[in-house]
């Protein structure tokens, strides 16, 4: 079924070719990760600032790390980071937007008000404050959960509209006759409209949670010596790289990023409309 | 006179995604002579092309629709408009001014945060500047008092009216240039039977008065017996029987049109309806020949491979039957 | 006079003298909604002081008949226990439909009582298929259990509309015309063996061509299998096709009931008397005589005091204005309109 899917994009949908491709060689970049030489968290192995050639493809860095390697790290670290932490709130805000939606009333409000509060805490602040009061603890898993409890509440929302708008559709009328019972209603019958906004948001939460994961890696309040995108950014400016003249350790991980992040954008648009209920319909032939 | 002359016009919707290429042939040879002052009904079921007709005889030619062939001409005392040759600001010019165009459900015409003067003042300016507010308000009254509006209906908002009259205003709109030929697309279907009735009875005056020509095209086949002159039965894409009015009701030739004749229900008439064995076809998936012979109780072997022709006979009927007059015998 | 027309309203109305059980009794009924907010909300009277009655022993056609805004379709929530009314009562088989709280008693009143929708393309999930309803509703309802059994009751279902299950099984709303998928929708609501359908608007949104085949089954349903059906329609020409007795709506009161032929063929009350004419006919030599005279603001004819009908009606009387017309009786029929008051 799935590959019945990827092969219908691959063929007719170019944007989705280009995602494919280039996240294609991000994932394989994050495996080799796996037959690495050299431990990511030990330093100068490699002599220092070697600029790329054919024994270091990307070069060495200031630590005696070699640049490729590292990044094949990073790149690993940063892709499971944003997973988890799309995943983990995908749970959440799935939860609460169908409850939300479907049951109204008092549980609708209270899921609201709790919902609203946790959109306006702002974030950045208070990861920062946890990275000070948990300095040594704050392990990559650990901000992955931190940023899931706060990535839910907008899409919770979006969810919860979505349901509020099937519930006064008439067929969701007929299943009531037809004695469905209500959560079987929700979960069968409203589902598929839900999944892609589901979808949707999980590649934004992606994106999200791994650019607020650079953005406290620059800033030093991320677990340092564990690669990833962020962090070599951070080592990058710790060793004044740019003044230093060794370009290729600060390009490498931008490069990769930017492919990673407009890889992951077109991936989701094409998937998107694949999945939008609206041209599912044209390709059943409807 | 005729005024607007389509030759065998063929129009189809092609898509094609993600590899499933469809192709549905809505309008699929139609021919038609239409007069100046009458009133010429369109009428068929929901599937039958008529919507897809109405937007090729207005010029609205978008893609996915494609024309693959045939002509649309009209002819006006001074100009002659082929309207698949426009460009859009020819287009533009021509709508509202010589064709205009009435359609279901009122409010999507009417800007909602506008008061109905402005929309007027609006629909006005986009073909000709109003040098003199005044004069241009007080035409606008007269127009709106010979149909019969009072004149609050200017200063109010669409949803402060009624729907029926929201109908009527969006009917003043579409006539004050006093255009040479009005398509109403099922202008009364989502109304109610006595406004229905109010907001016909203004089209027939309209035309009566202004002497243009209106193609009605609706599904109601009552509402074609009371102000059509002459109706055109459209099925499966092509028009299968053309007359005057009273002929189609009184003596259908056409074996679609007898059956949804004799179908009809009456206030008054308790006896056995007929129901039409079958289900209308499916535009994309159009049967070989007639495209009524799944249907039709007295297909025959030449209904299945050929497409019979629309033959005119010497009453001025045109039906399109290899039985034709003989259906039923 | 006066003791003729009480056996004569109680028949007319549904109730035979000493039967209590009646299938369903709308008594005065009321339904008032709030617009707007708690300060600045204004009420709507959707359903205004109705009372019916449909038999047990006779099953009917009985017609719900009225423009949009008459509270037709208001009503037939009412009926299916969708909403509850403001005023009034809705005794099913004796037994009051607001006083169901428990989810086995709603089971069981849906179980007798169903719906039939609209729009036949809205009725059932576009991106499901369509027989899943019919699995859904056999076995819910406890019509059957074991996989044969279950598929036997739909095919049964489905053949009593004329289709079957081969034909249905494993296909999208899409692939079926509106025709098919209305039937299909009347198929579901008969699985259960209900008592009553609640039909709204089931045949505005059918092709012409399809119309009366499923206007004609709705009469063999009534005929063959003895279901009574509530035909809530605008439309009286199938109205007066296939009713026994019809109940004409204007702005949520009941301004004219009886039977059919009566109703429509000698309308007494001046609304009804306009709507009759209004109809179109099929018949081009018999076009309209007279224009009409249409009301410009909608909102302002639903709260007014006094009979809503009082601005456009050419017999207006001072008391109109006034007061809220109650029901009189003549004729063998209902009439809610002080042109009517009985001279004592």
């Amino acid at each position: 079924m799935i590959s019945v899917i990827i092969k219908d994009l691959y063929r007719y949908d170019r944007r989705f070719r280009f995602a494919f491709i280039v996240l294609m060689g991000i994932v394989i970049l994050s495996i080799l990760s796996l037959f690495s030489p050299y431990d990511p968290s030990s330093s100068y192995q490699v002599p220092v600032n070697y600029p790329p050639s054919v024994k270091y493809i990307f070069g060495t860095n200031s630590r005696g790390q070699d640049i490729f390697w590292m990044m094949t790290f990073a790149i690993r670290n940063s892709l499971l980071f944003g997973i988890s932490t799309a995943l983990l709130s995908r749970v959440i805000s799935i939860f609460v937007g169908l409850t939300a939606g479907y049951k109204g009333g008092v549980t609708d409000r209270i899921l609201m008000s709790i919902n609203d509060s946790f959109i306006v805490i702002p974030l950045l602040p208070l990861l920062i404050l946890f990275s000070f009061m948990f300095k040594d603890r704050m392990n990559l898993l650990f901000l992955s959960v931190v940023m899931a409890c706060f990535g839910w509440p907008w899409d919770a929302r979006l969810i919860r509209s979505q349901v509020l708008s099937l519930k006064e559709r008439e067929f969701t009328r007929t299943a009531v006759y037809s004695g469905m019972k209500a959560l079987s209603i929700t979960w069968r019958e409203h589902l598929p409209f839900v999944m892609p906004i589901v979808f949707a948001t999980t590649i934004n939460n992606m994106l999200w949670s791994m650019g607020l994961e650079v953005t406290l890696a620059v800033l030093g309040l991320s677990h340092i010596n564990t690669p990833t995108i962020g962090t070599t950014i951070y080592w990058v400016n710790q060793h004044h790289a740019f003044t230093a003249g060794i370009w290729w350790w600060i390009v490498a991980p931008i490069v990769i990023s930017i492919f990673l992040f407009v890889g992951l954008y077109q991936l989701f648009v094409s998937l998107n409309k694949y999945i939008d209920p609206r041209t599912r319909l044209l390709r059943i032939g409807g | 006179m005729g005024v607007l002359k389509v030759e065998d016009l063929k129009a189809y919707y092609m898509t094609d995604i993600y590899g499933i290429k469809r192709t549905v042939r809505a309008v699929d040879g139609v021919s038609l002579d239409i007069n100046e002052n009458e009133i010429f009904g369109i009428a068929g079921e929901s599937s039958c092309g008529k919507t897809t007709l109405i937007k090729v005889l207005s010029g609205m030619v978008i893609p996915p629709l494609t024309v693959i062939s045939g002509k649309v001409l009209y002819n006006f005392k001074d100009e002659n408009i082929n309207i698949l040759s426009l460009d859009k600001d020819e287009l533009r010019k021509t709508r509202w001014e010589k064709i205009s165009y009435i359609m279901q459900g009122s409010m999507s015409v009417l800007n909602p945060v506008r008061k109905i003067y402005k929309t007027f003042q609006d629909f006005v300016e986009a073909h000709q500047k109003i040098t003199k507010k005044k004069d241009f308000m007080r035409k606008v009254r007269s127009h709106l008092e010979k149909l019969g509006l009072p004149r609050e209906v200017l200063k109010a908002y669409p949803h402060h009216l009624s729907g029926g009259m929201r109908q009527r205003v969006v009917i003043a709109l579409a006539t004050i240039f006093r255009p040479n030929v009005i398509i109403a697309d099922e202008p009364t279907t989502a109304v109610d039977v006595v406004v229905q009735r109010g907001v016909l009875q203004m089209l027939k005056e309209i035309q009566e008065e202004q002497k243009n020509t209106i193609i009605l095209v609706t599904h109601d086949m009552a509402v074609h017996a009371n102000i059509a002159n002459r109706v055109a039965i459209m099925y499966a894409g092509r028009i299968v029987e053309e007359g005057r009015t009273k002929d189609i009701f009184e003596s259908p030739m056409h074996p679609y049109t007898r059956y949804l004749i004799a179908s009809l229900p009456m206030i008054g008439d308790k006896s056995d309806k007929v129901n039409i064995p079958g289900a209308p076809p499916n535009l994309a998936n159009l049967p070989e020949g007639c495209g009524f012979h799944p249907r039709c109780p007295y297909a025959m072997d030449i209904c299945r491979e050929k497409v019979p022709p629309l033959i005119e006979n010497e009453d001025g009927r045109r039906v399109a039957c290899f039985k034709g007059r003989d259906c039923g015998k | 006079m006066r003791m003729k027309m009480d056996g004569e309203w109680h028949a007319l109305r549904g109730e035979t003298v000493g039967n209590n059980e009646k299938l369903f009794s709308i008594k005065g009924v009321t339904k008032v909604f709030t617009l707007g907010g708690l300060l600045t909300g204004s009420k709507l009277t959707a359903v205004n002081e109705v009372n019916f009655d449909l038999e047990s022993d006779n099953p009917e056609i009985f017609t719900l008949a009225g423009e949009s805004g008459s509270g037709k379709t208001t009503l037939a929530r009412l009926m299916l226990h969708d909403i509850e009314p403001t005023h009034g009562k809705i005794l099913y088989k004796g037994n009051d439909v607001t006083k169901i709280k428990k989810k086995k008693e709603q089971m069981q009143f849906m179980k007798e009582v169903q719906p039939i929708f609209q729009n036949p393309f809205e009725t059932f999930n576009p991106l499901k298929r369509v027989d899943r309803y019919l699995y859904a509703t056999t076995v819910n309802y406890g019509i059957a259990d074991s996989r044969n059994n279950v598929e036997r009751v739909i095919d049964d279902a489905l053949k009593s509309v004329g289709l079957s299950l081969e034909e249905i099984r494993g296909r999208y709303p899409h692939e079926l015309s509106g025709g098919q998928l209305q039937r299909v929708s009347v198929a579901r609501a008969l699985i259960s063996r209900p008592s009553v359908l609640i039909a709204d608007e089931p045949v505005s949104m059918v092709d012409a061509s399809l119309r009366m085949s499923i206007v004609n089954l709705f009469k063999e349903l009534k005929e063959k299998q003895g279901v009574s059906v509530v035909y809530i329609t605008h439309d009286l020409a199938t109205a007066y096709y296939i009713s026994d007795r019809i109940a004409i709506m204007f702005r949520g009161s009941i301004v004219e009931m009886g039977s059919v032929e009566k109703v429509l063929g000698n309308p007494l009350h001046p609304y009804n008397k306009i709507l009759k004419e209004s109809v179109p006919k099929p018949i081009p030599d018999e076009k309209w005589e007279e224009k009409i005279n249409l009301s410009m603001l909608e909102v302002k004819e639903f709260s007014k005091v006094g009979c809503k009908f009082a601005g456009r009606c050419p017999f207006v009387m001072d008391i109109c204005i006034r007061e809220n017309p109650k029901d009189f009786f003549l004729d063998e029929r209902v009439v809610r309109c002080f042109l009517y008051v009985e001279k004592k």
